[in-house]
């Protein structure tokens, strides 16, 4: 009963989601949203070599994004240009690169689409095994390293004053990103990637008094979209990856309104009060 | 004891071709106050950084015996806001604390009230309070504090400079106050430096409890923790703080 593609996609989409939660909080506090974006359209050029190289597309994909960010923290360095003018070369510079690969590969046909919207309907069980198994691993690593990665977050002067070694924290936050870009390529695909990573997160934030109140709020949130955006998708005949980027975009204007009312309904018992 | 905590030798930091310090050389010891003062851009803050880890001296060393803990208030930080983070959270980012003890913390910094407020609300002089309490936590054997007294009312800061000796003497740490406010230092400071870009001074400030106007001013409780540092610059600078050799 399991082993129908509708049931396929939303086990996948689900450890999807519980991954991209508690990570895109960090892209979040981080103020990654840009750098994300740059790592998911590399993810194309990783696509490309990994055809080219006969490599899997996961490994291929995830090296890819991993050098990019290597690449970008390098520039960043000694750059004259601002942070987001340089993300922005890397970013389309790499997107273009890798269509024009995928383009001149004569031998094989590449449908560009599948990776820009995702397919998350096509997903097959060992895919969703390695999405599971390393899943696993990256929130083993974000639990093992949470509070050197929230002390990075706080503030890095403090982090490294008391031996909490906030370079090793970013290093490891770039790979889990790496990671979850490449895990994400065959779900949402590299355009909706990021959403899937920030949404979640922004929607969560309303409500959260902590980081942790946060990323479990996030990790369900984007639970509930990929299976309300899913549903929607079969009822309506959408597209799923935009039906669950959209849906996750609606939890996030429901949690909008929800707080100002709250907020409207306390101004107005203090006043009376 | 008088062990030595921590301290730079002659360390130097360069940034875009300009000194930030210079040969700079300072050591802390266990149970020692030493204040670190100077005008605007003279370099404390770079001094503690480089104590703390955060900047690499181009030149020179720092010394740190094995082990050491420290506590650091840095200068004006801000928590992103989009980060959730309760007083009461971020007492505990590093490791987990006993409720009693956070507790204990904040009231001596008199924040208590606030423990479940997120810290974004906070008032500039309650963060910086809040930040304190984190470091007191850590039990530090060696406290950096970076203009700890900004956002203080003068009350706040007469106070807060008792509660630096008081914690001095329980901990028996060193502490490490940068200040830029030239004239007045803690009495019971042990050691001033004095510096702009390179060091200009090292000594013990004085009383001035016979100083009848500035006890007039702010008191005479004032008067009696805090003191002149009288010193006189025998020497003026280039603007890259290298000295004017008179002629």
């Amino acid at each position: 009963m399991f082993d129908d593609f509708f049931s396929r996609a939303i086990i996948a989409g689900v450890g999807l989601a519980i991954i991209a939660g508690p990570l895109g909080c960090f892209v979040v506090w981080q103020r990654l949203a840009y750098f994300g974006d740059t790592m998911a359209h590399s993810a194309l050029l990783g696509v490309a070599l990994s055809i080219a190289f006969e490599i899997n597309i996961l490994i291929g994909v995830f090296s890819v994004c991993f050098l990019i960010a290597l690449v970008v923290g390098r520039i960043g360095e000694q750059s004259m240009l601002s942070g987001d003018s340089t993300l922005g070369v890397l970013s389309h510079s790499s997107l273009a690169i890798g269509l024009v690969l995928v383009s001149l590969m004569y031998w094989v046909r590449v449908d560009v689409l599948h990776y820009l919207f995702g397919n998350i309907l096509a997903v097959n069980w060992n895919e969703i095994l390695m999405i599971y198994s390393g899943g696993a691993l990256i929130l083993f690593v974000l639990v093992l390293k949470w509070s050197n990665l929230i002390c990075l977050t706080v503030n890095e002067q403090i982090a490294t004053a008391e031996n909490k070694r906030p370079t090793n924290a970013r290093f490891i936050m770039m790979v889990l990103l790496a990671a979850i870009v490449a895990f994400a390529l065959k779900i949402v695909g590299i355009i909706l990637t990021v959403s899937l990573l920030i949404i979640p997160a922004a929607a969560a934030r309303q409500f959260a008094k902590t980081p942790e109140q946060m990323a479990v709020l996030a990790a369900l949130f984007g639970v509930i979209a990929v299976i309300f955006g899913l549903m929607l998708s079969i009822e309506i005949d959408t597209p799923p990856g935009p039906s669950i980027v959209m849906s996750a975009a609606g939890i996030f204007i429901a949690g909008v309104i929800t707080t100002r009312i709250v907020r409207k309904r306390q101004r107005r018992t203090n006043q009376v009060v | 004891m008088d062990s030595m905590l921590a301290g730079l030798q002659s360390a130097s930091v360069i940034r875009n071709g300009r000194w930030l310090i210079r040969d700079i050389d300072l050591s802390i010891r266990r149970g020692e106050i030493v204040s670190l003062i100077g005008p605007n851009g003279s370099g404390k803050t770079t001094v503690v950084k480089v104590l703390s880890g955060s900047i690499t001296p181009d030149s020179g060393s720092v010394l740190k015996s094995n082990g050491i803990r420290i506590g650091y208030v840095p200068q004006r930080i801000a928590i992103d806001s989009t980060l959730p983070m309760t007083v009461r959270r971020l007492m505990n980012i590093n490791e987990k604390f006993q409720t009693i003890e956070v507790e204990e913390a904040l009231d001596e910094m008199n924040i208590l009230k606030l423990a479940d407020q997120p810290v974004q609300e906070l008032s500039g002089g309650e963060f910086q309070r809040a930040l304190f309490a984190r470091a007191l936590l850590r039990k530090p054997d060696l406290l950096l504090l970076d203009e700890p007294s900004q956002g203080l009312d003068f009350k706040g800061e007469i106070k807060l400079y008792n509660q630096i000796v008081d914690i001095r003497d329980r901990l028996n740490c060193g502490v490490l106050l940068a200040c830029h406010n030239l004239h007045m230092v803690m009495a019971q400071t042990d050691t001033v430096i004095c510096i702009n870009c390179h060091i200009c001074c090292v000594g013990t400030p004085m009383h001035v409890v016979n100083n009848k106007s500035f006890e007039e001013l702010f008191g005479s409780e004032a008067a009696r923790s805090h003191a002149l540092y009288q010193h006189h610059h025998d020497h003026n600078h280039l603007p890259d703080g290298s000295i004017i050799s008179e002629q």
